[in-house]
């Protein structure tokens, strides 16, 4: 597959660099003839916005925030930004025979930016903390699997305790988590910043500490302009496996991201978010070997509202699989999109452990013949007319209606874009079940495994399921998934629920997302993780 | 005089009231729960739902919400970002930026538009007034986004001289490229205001008597033609003045300015009611202001209008 290939290319190319980097030091790089010497104390500037929240590590769930906090806190494992693969940190080994009871024994030498040292309680006491309602921290389900969260966070009221009995510290260096249940990629959830460890000084204000945080991360806390800037710096004595390779990041603010290309363009910011759509078609002739394009663990879907009787009966699975047969996906990426997309072949992104090419069939290739074959098979779709739900404040627009296109010319089914003003606007309809026929919806990955992409999506009852797909069959596997006694296990038995996927087609894949962006030429050896971050310990800042 | 202001002071208050009361239920009636945005794509966590809507007092009633919400307003508390920060220090981070974008534009287009105007108006009809009814006209009819983009191109793309963007809001010399967008349109309309007003004076009445009476020509236009001639200038210039602060949106955007319209943009987005009402309040009181400087004006530039 196309897809596959491409995204094998990064990765190894990637890895090329970083070994090339690792043995050479200052004297790497040789092919490349923009690189110069570096200035190791140098710092950087990153296209960023203001966050939504306090800087608390359970609390960020946009990108904001987000990327400062990953900045500023390291939590037991993180995933290699090359391949994507598990990778301990703070935590020395995780242990575990049934997946439902944990042992973590962490490393010695680790310290907070205040120079006390991190213990097995600064990970149970943040925990403890992030997960309680009167917390109020946004990313406070993370902690459901733990033993006990219901006592801290029940559905409704006040929590009736302030710890879950879940969590146990053996001593300085070890201790033990208990979960309701197996989940085998567990381990797997821990990479996420919401496990991140805090130091005894934040529990005494946590909304000051949100105001000037510290961290036991790659970089410490310098100052916050609001809506202006966040200035982090290299932390000296950072234990981690990924050391700094420059002095600093300035994360500023951009209110429109081509204001943020211009500055980029003319060297007056470093690093790149994402090139902005009016940018896209000229970027890559702007900016040279400078420009970026790799794939990204995320995706964009539309689902049906499985929840209306029209989409319902088994003949329906034929008209859906149809209406996806009827999208050229290539054509519309390549043209509307700007090739900023990569069509998909699956409902999980390339670069996510377990994603396995092409699981989506002969569904998700464009075939007019077939698709409109299918359609008339499965009985049609409801008065030959079909709507999608989007936002429009989000640039949807373009692609939504060369979608609807596609679909009608194929299969003569009338397909319009339904818009509703804003992302607000159109989560709320989503969530209250009040579609009609189709709506947008996309996935970014919170951790690289196929089961986030496909369990938290697709399960019955999973908090993204806007579909309101429900199968048992689905849902079997996925519960066999979780209790399996390896990762590698749990995502091949996650690619069976994903052939389920394809049985039913409750929501067609369209493409992956792509990280488009690009660096200055005050930088080099910038590259980018699936999760479209920059891994801004390996960016190297030259001499001026 | 006195009473007059006094008067127009009391005025304030029931304006002031109505348009906080507006724009706080028309913020809060747009579509879409902004808390529940919080969590993206995700569904947000019930629980943690209902206790931060409590903690922001969204869970009231939506006449006992405006009832605490002018309330504090009284006592100067403009209420809290959804980030926790209170709402005056965003303003008071955003208006001082603004305003001197404001300013800035604000005197380029008084001085510069008085000019021009001034200067096409004595040479009616000969090719410096022609130049200036053409180029006025193209700059009225260039939308000020399209203006941006060509500034950034050739000023700070092409020429250089400039960075494509403010890289310190709080410089005056960097913020001198978006004043002059800003203030462009503007320019344009005082332009061609002051040079139809100097139009219709210079042959008026007591021009004549003036030039008869042998004063320097200096004076005539300066005290005589000018000041009859500002009236309509300085009425549009006191409503533009609000205007320039508030409409700073696009421009801030462009140049990446971190002013009110940044900072309210921010806020339409996340749709956090607070803040853009204590903006639009801010907002008012500056509109208001200015409309009472221009009626204070009047009397200065020509006695014969009385008040009280």
């Amino acid at each position: 597959m196309r897809g596959a290939s491409q995204a094998k290319w990064v990765v190894a190319a990637v890895a090329v660099a970083l070994a090339a980097t690792a043995c050479g030091g200052g004297a790497s790089g040789g092919g490349d003839a923009a690189n110069g010497p570096v200035d190791a104390a140098g710092t950087f500037s990153y296209q960023s916005s203001e966050p939504q929240n306090p800087l608390q590590p359970a609390n960020a769930m946009e990108v904001g925030g987000g990327r400062v906090i990953k900045s500023l806190f390291k939590g037991l494992v993180d995933y290699d930004p090359a391949t994507g693969a598990l990778r301990n940190q703070v935590a020395e080994k995780i242990e575990t025979t049934d997946a439902q009871n944990y042992t973590v024994t962490l490393k010695s030498g680790w310290t907070f930016h205040d120079g006390t040292p991190v213990t097995a309680a600064s990970f149970v006491d943040a925990w403890n903390w992030g997960a309680n309602t009167k917390s109020g921290q946004i990313n406070s389900d993370w902690f459901s699997d733990i033993a006990g969260y219901e006592a801290v966070h029940p559905e409704k009221g006040d929590p009736t305790a302030e710890t879950m009995s879940g969590l146990k510290v053996v001593d300085d260096t070890h201790f033990t988590i208990q979960l309701t249940g197996p989940v085998s990629y567990f381990q797997y959830k821990l990479g996420y910043t919401a496990f991140s460890p805090l130091p005894k000084a934040f529990f005494t204000d946590p909304a000051k500490y949100g105001q000037n945080p510290v961290g036991n991360g790659p970089y410490k806390f310098v100052s916050w302009e609001h809506n202006k800037a966040i200035t982090v710096a290299a932390y000296d004595q950072y234990a981690g496996a990924d050391k700094p390779k420059n002095g600093g990041i300035v994360f500023k603010n951009y209110s429109q991201s081509e204001a943020a290309y211009k500055d980029l363009v003319s060297d007056n910011l470093d690093v790149l978010d994402q090139v902005d759509p009016a940018d896209l078609a000229s970027y890559k002739s702007d900016l040279g070997n400078r420009a970026v394009d790799q794939a990204q663990g995320a995706i964009q879907n539309i689902s049906f509202a499985m929840y209306q009787a029209d989409w319902q009966g088994v003949d329906k699975a034929k008209v859906r699989q149809g209406l996806s047969m009827a999208i050229d996906r290539e054509t519309i990426t390549k043209t509307v999109l700007n090739g900023s997309r990569q069509p998909a072949d699956s409902w999980v992104a390339p670069g996510a452990m377990g994603y396995k090419a092409g699981t989506c069939g002969d569904a998700c290739k464009y075939d007019p013949a077939k698709a409109k074959q299918l359609v008339t098979e499965g009985g049609g779709v409801p008065n030959n007319k079909i709507t999608i739900v989007y936002n429009s404040d989000g640039g949807h627009k373009e692609w939504v209606d060369a979608v609807c296109n596609s679909i009608r010319q194929a299969t003569g089914v009338e397909c319009v874009g339904d818009p509703k003003p804003d992302f607000k606007t159109s989560r709320d309809l989503i969530k209250k079940k009040q579609v009609q026929s189709m709506m947008r919806t996309g996935w970014v990955q919170d951790y690289p495994l196929n089961a986030n992409f496909l369990r938290d999506v697709y399960g019955t009852g999973a908090a993204a399921n806007d579909a309101g797909y429900s199968s048992a069959e689905f849902d079997r596997f996925a519960a066999e998934a979780d209790k399996a006694t390896s990762v590698e296990k749990t995502a091949e038995l996650y690619q069976q629920a994903e052939a389920q996927l394809a049985k039913d087609m409750p929501a067609i894949p369209l493409w992956y997302y792509k990280t488009t962006s690009g660096y200055s030429n005050n930088v080099q050896n910038v590259k980018f993780d699936s999760f479209g971050d920059p891994v801004f310990t390996q960016v190297e800042v030259k001499q001026k | 005089m006195g009473r007059f202001v006094a008067r127009r002071l009391l005025q304030m208050i029931p304006v002031f009231v109505g348009t906080t009361t507006l724009i706080f239920f028309m913020v809060r009636v747009l579509p879409g729960d902004p808390v529940a945005a919080m969590w993206g794509d995700k569904a947000p966590d019930p629980a943690q739902l209902a206790a931060f809507k409590h903690r922001m007092g969204l869970d009231k009633s939506m006449i006992q919400q405006y009832l605490d919400y002018m309330g504090n307003l009284l006592t100067g508390d403009f209420g809290q970002t959804m980030a926790g920060r209170k709402v005056i220090d965003v303003i008071g981070e955003a208006l001082p930026v603004t305003m001197r974008l404001a300013l800035l534009a604000f005197a380029i287009e008084l001085v510069l538009g008085v000019a021009i105007g001034l200067f096409a108006g004595l040479r009616r009809g000969k090719s410096f007034d022609k130049g200036t009814l053409l180029f006025t006209l193209l700059l009225i009819s260039i939308p000020v986004p399209v203006l941006g983009f060509i500034f950034q191109n050739v000023f700070a793309t092409n020429l250089g001289w400039v960075t494509p963007t403010v890289q310190n809001s709080e410089n005056l010399g960097q913020l001198l490229l978006p004043a002059v967008v800003l203030g462009s349109l503007s320019l344009a309309y005082v332009a061609r205001l002051t040079r139809t007003s100097i139009v219709e004076n210079v042959k008026a009445d007591y021009m004549r008597t003036a030039v008869a009476k042998g004063l320097p020509r200096r004076k005539v236009i300066g005290t005589h033609l000018l000041r009859n001639s500002m009236i309509p200038v300085v009425t549009f210039l006191g409503t533009d003045l609000g205007a320039l602060m508030g409409g700073a949106i696009v421009t801030e955007g462009i140049f990446n300015v971190k002013g009110v319209g940044n900072a309210l943009y921010h806020a339409i987005n996340l749709k956090e009611g607070a803040t853009v009402s204590g903006f639009v309040v801010v907002l008012v009181l500056v509109y208001l202001a200015a409309s009472l400087i221009v009626d204070l004006l009047y009397a200065v530039l020509d006695p014969r209008i009385r008040y009280a």
